[in-house]
């Protein structure tokens, strides 16, 4: 929706400056400063510190027709010819830079990076245009941008902008917009009014209210105020807001803990079957990782203009990538070592060496940038204290919907049924007609590819790079001894409570200690139970 | 048999190494102590090559005292002992003259006592924690004074900053430069409240409730920083998780002190932009000798896109002032080229000069930058004149007394000033 409005306003603009830039350009000696076209020429002259008064003259001048100018620079989108300095907007398609007309948003595909520069801007900025965008935006046809507006400006209200919201508020529609912008009118009233008896009334309107700005003048008035009754009000407000607050907090400290379990159950999962069904100590499991997350690295290289549907392309292919891997790992390496564990680690080990190197090599040593897709980024915002980061939320979705997969996979296939038979007694299987090679490379292949899978879900939160698989091997293990080997839902238990422990553990203890503590707890935890927390039972246990 | 075969083979073919190296001594030989593999190579690699590019341009000019430059290289693999043991094959098996390497501080203090021992000379080029001198090396990297208390001094006069997060990677310069940057704040008055400090291991991933906690923290209605320690890795999942909590450079900047050109390279730096860095050089400052060393650089890695770093300019000026102190030396003796060192001066490659300080620290510009979405720095803030490298800071109790002076007649690395005793530790 956003680029269609500024392409509309852009068309608006273009319009009413169009014919001046004419009239400019063949008579540059009549340059009147305080024309927009001379402000806006300015922009790509001035020092940093000159940009901020000046983008407030351009905003005097030209009130509305300035957001899409605004709008593009608080992007770091704009850019001006070095040649005429015509200023232009640049947007990015994959690695490639594309420029447009900032007025017409006509292609200028003669342009080269070469010919161009970027108009420079820092925080100070940046903080201005954020301010000025939000009050252009107060009357925007889109209620959600006008919301949003709203919500930056509580921080810093003026007389001016009371009288604007005041404006507003009798236009208004939306019934949650009227209330933020009384939650304003309030907030100004307790700063502005001398009566004891108003801001006591405020503070009372206030009391059921989340946004940060509110609390924090709250605290200022219990600190500071003079009148010991809108103190008290005060405080006894701030303890409301602070109950929710807290509730909030924890819902926030438990999706912390599902999202890290989530993660953990990725990582586990591929290695709950060759480890925990097959019984192979497979330290190339985290490399098998890894190799999924270069595949996304490669996919995204591709199809550089498709970034938002790349994640589609790499979870199957990761499977296959890593799948393959694992069969060719099973059935060169691992075959020849089978009942000897102490081999089997060795040369797993070897192994996982070799890919870190290979990889190294092939894709050199610095870390690969994968891109995250749009859909991925930003927060779902369900009130001012809590949000849900996006991309933590699909990976736990993604996490579940494997696992579940997983287990129909090895329930109700035949394939499964052959697992399942190989893990308990392969010799009674064999002699059934199973043909335990093909079962066992095909469990490993399974086992990898779904590592492969993880892989992708991992390079959106962390470093792709040849360590990447380092960092989760211990952890799977972990996992999957806890959980009990051979034990899918285990496997499902255990990373989700590890995951709740650590994230309950680190605010009170540090990250550091948090790992130590659960890392004592399951050691002792092992003690106690060698077989984890869901041992397997009966003969197929032996 | 083939076991012993092969080893009475290895044995020969390193025999007659050994060999060739003791016909060609007519070489000053440059030793290059860097990690080519393992979790340091990622940055470790860059400054291998740009000691070999140094030797290389070098030996266009002429060599040294009418010798040829030699590089020695080894692969010490981001394994700390190791790097005692090859600081020791270097300076005994393939008797370098002096020695450029190191980057993270542990591998320094493991070459330490080799290094004194054999009476050689190191360029440590790396920022680092101060709190350090040594005889036989020389810190070309900046030292707290001249990389964190500039950054802090501008977050607080700037940016008007009041609460602090110190955040870092839990292993010693982390903890030793927060522990002066709490010193130094609790001196300007900050109070306790108003310092949060926080610690992770190496490559931690999952920051989400710390970034939660440092939102909180920083929600109070006091406008809060976060000074960064984080090392390498753990930046960019940092980074990423103050994006999508919906932190932004306006309302709490990030200044980290180990991100760079090089290690932005690599990444999406979408989360990054607008938040900043302090270091003594960035790639983006446009002057004629930067321009040259980059375009210097590009053709010697065959990479055109290829960026420079900070590290890489503390190598370039430890080098360049080697190579001035040992013909002013007219030798290579290690105890004549560390005395000729003191007091040399050489060219930034952002303007200025540089000069080699009595304490082995050197004298340097401070510079602050905003990230940018190219992955390159804009300065936002520098100091006026040249910093001097502190190597005892003034904030810590147990050093503020201390000075290093490595000329008559003090001589002394830790130089207590109030009792006017040397203590003759060292490290």
């Amino acid at each position: 929706m956003k680029p269609i409005i500024t392409l509309i306003y852009c068309f608006l603009v273009s319009l009413s400056t169009g014919l001046m830039a004419n009239d400019l350009a063949n008579n540059p000696t009549s340059l009147n400063p305080q024309t927009s076209n001379e402000l806006r020429l300015a922009l790509t002259q001035v020092k940093l510190k000159a940009m901020p008064p000046l983008l407030m003259q351009i905003k005097q001048l030209e009130e509305q027709q300035a957001l899409p100018l605004f709008k593009t620079l608080l992007a770091g989108r704009l850019y001006y010819v070095k040649a005429d300095k015509r200023l232009i907007q640049m947007q990015k398609k994959g690695k490639e830079r594309h420029y447009f007309s900032l007025e017409t948003d006509q292609p200028l595909s003669e342009l080269s990076k070469n010919q161009v520069k970027k108009v420079k801007l820092n925080n100070a900025v940046r903080r201005l245009l954020k301010s000025t965008i939000a009050e252009l935006e107060l009357n925007h046809p889109d209620p959600e941008l006008r919301q949003a507006a709203i919500e930056s400006l509580l921080k810093n209200l003026d007389s001016k902008l009371i009288a604007q919201l005041e404006q507003r508020r009798s236009l208004e529609t939306q019934e949650k917009i009227r209330e933020l912008i009384q939650v304003a009118l309030n907030l100004f009233q307790l700063k502005t009014n001398p009566s004891p008896a108003k801001q006591i009334e405020a503070i009372e309107k206030l009391a059921d209210r989340l946004e940060i700005p509110v609390k924090n003048q709250l605290t200022q008035v219990a600190e500071n105020s003079i009148h010991p009754e809108v103190k008290q009000a005060a405080i006894r407000a701030l303890t409301k807001i602070e109950h929710a607050t807290n509730r909030y907090a924890l819902v926030d400290q438990l999706f912390f803990g599902l999202s890290l379990g989530s993660v953990l159950l990725l990582a586990s999962i591929g290695l709950a079957i060759t480890f925990g069904v097959m019984g192979v100590i497979n330290m190339a499991h985290g490399e098998m990782i890894m190799l999924g997350a270069y595949t996304t690295y490669v996919v995204q290289l591709l199809m550089p203009n498709h970034i938002d549907y790349s994640l589609w392309v790499a979870i199957p292919a990761a499977f296959m990538v890593s799948g393959l891997m694992g069969v060719i790992i099973e059935r060169g390496v691992i075959r020849h070592l089978h009942g000897r564990p102490l081999e089997t680690l060795l040369a797993t080990f070897g192994i996982s060496l070799i890919l870190q190197q290979l990889v190294r090599s092939v894709f050199s040593p610095l870390n690969r940038q994968v891109f995250s897709p749009s859909w991925m980024t930003g927060s779902l915002e369900i009130n001012p204290v809590l949000s849900l980061t996006l991309n933590r939320l699909y990976i736990l979705a993604f996490a579940l919907i494997v696992f579940f997969a997983l287990l129909t996979l090895l329930r109700k296939t035949s394939l499964g049924l052959n697992v399942r038979a190989v893990s308990q007694n392969r010799n009674m299987a064999k002699a059934m007609g199973v043909k335990t090679g093909w079962v066992d490379a095909m469990t490993f292949g399974l086992g990898s590819g779904i590592a492969g899978i993880a892989g992708v879900a991992l390079s959106q939160l962390t470093n792709v790079g040849p360590n990447l698989g380092q960092a989760y091997i211990i952890d799977s293990f972990m996992v999957v001894v806890f959980g009990g080997v051979g034990n899918l839902f285990g496997t499902l238990v255990a990373a989700f409570s590890l995951g709740i422990a650590t994230k309950f553990l680190e605010p009170m203890t540090g990250a550091v200690l948090a790992a130590i503590i659960v890392l004592v707890f399951i050691i002792l935890f092992i003690q106690k139970r060698p077989k984890g927390l869901f041992p397997q039972k009966g003969r197929a246990a032996e | 048999m083939q076991l012993k075969k092969l080893i009475a083979s290895l044995t020969l073919v390193s025999a007659s190494l050994v060999s060739i190296h003791a016909l060609a001594s007519e070489t000053i030989k440059v030793g290059v102590l860097h990690s080519l593999s393992g979790t340091m190579a990622i940055s470790e690699t860059t400054l291998k090559d740009t000691v070999l590019m140094m030797v290389e341009e070098q030996n266009k000019k002429g060599g040294l005292l009418g010798k040829e430059l030699e590089a020695v290289v080894v692969d010490p693999a981001s394994n700390w002992p190791l790097f005692a043991e090859k600081a020791r094959e270097l300076l005994t098996e393939a008797e370098v003259d002096v020695i450029f390497g190191g980057w993270t501080s542990v591998s320094r203090k493991s070459v330490l006592p080799v290094i004194e021992e054999l009476n050689g000379l190191m360029f440590y080029p790396v920022q680092y924690e101060g709190e350090e001198s040594s005889k036989n090396v020389f810190y070309t990297g900046a030292s707290p004074n001249q990389q964190a208390i500039p950054a802090v001094n501008y977050l607080k006069d700037d940016l008007d900053v009041e609460r602090w997060v110190l955040a870092g990677t839990d292993y010693v310069y982390p903890r030793t430069t927060n522990k002066i940057l709490e010193a130094y704040l609790t001196s300007l008055g900050v109070a306790k409240e108003d310092i949060m400090i926080n610690y992770t291991p190496f490559g931690h991933s999952d920051w989400q409730s710390i970034v939660s906690d440092i939102k909180k923290f920083g929600s109070q209605g006091k406008k809060t920083a976060v000074v960064s320690t984080i090392n390498g890795d753990a930046n960019l999942p940092f980074y990423k998780e103050l994006g999508n909590q919906g932190i932004n450079s306006e309302d709490i900047p990030v200044v980290a002190f180990s991100v760079g050109e090089e290690e932005l390279s690599g990444l999406d730096t979408t989360p990054l932009v607008g938040h900043l860095a302090a270091w003594n050089y960035f790639q983006s400052v446009e002057t004629d000798s930067n321009d040259e060393f980059i375009e210097l650089w590009r053709a010697f890695t065959k990479n055109p896109e290829r960026v420079t770093n900070d590290p890489m300019e503390a190598t370039y000026i430890g080098f360049k002032m080697w190579v001035n102190a040992v013909q002013k030396a007219g030798t290579t003796d290690v105890d004549a080229v560390e005395q000729a060192m003191i007091g040399q001066e050489a060219s930034n490659l952002t303007g200025g000069t540089a000069l080699m300080n009595k304490n082995h620290h050197l004298s340097k510009p401070v510079l602050i930058g905003e990230i940018q979405d190219d992955g390159q720095f804009e300065v936002v803030w520098e100091t006026e004149s040249t910093v001097a490298g502190d190597a005892w800071s003034d904030f810590l109790p147990g050093s503020k007394d201390l000075i290093s002076d490595w000329t008559a007649p003090v001589k002394c690395g830790n130089y207590n000033t109030q009792t006017k005793v040397c203590s003759g530790q060292k490290f």
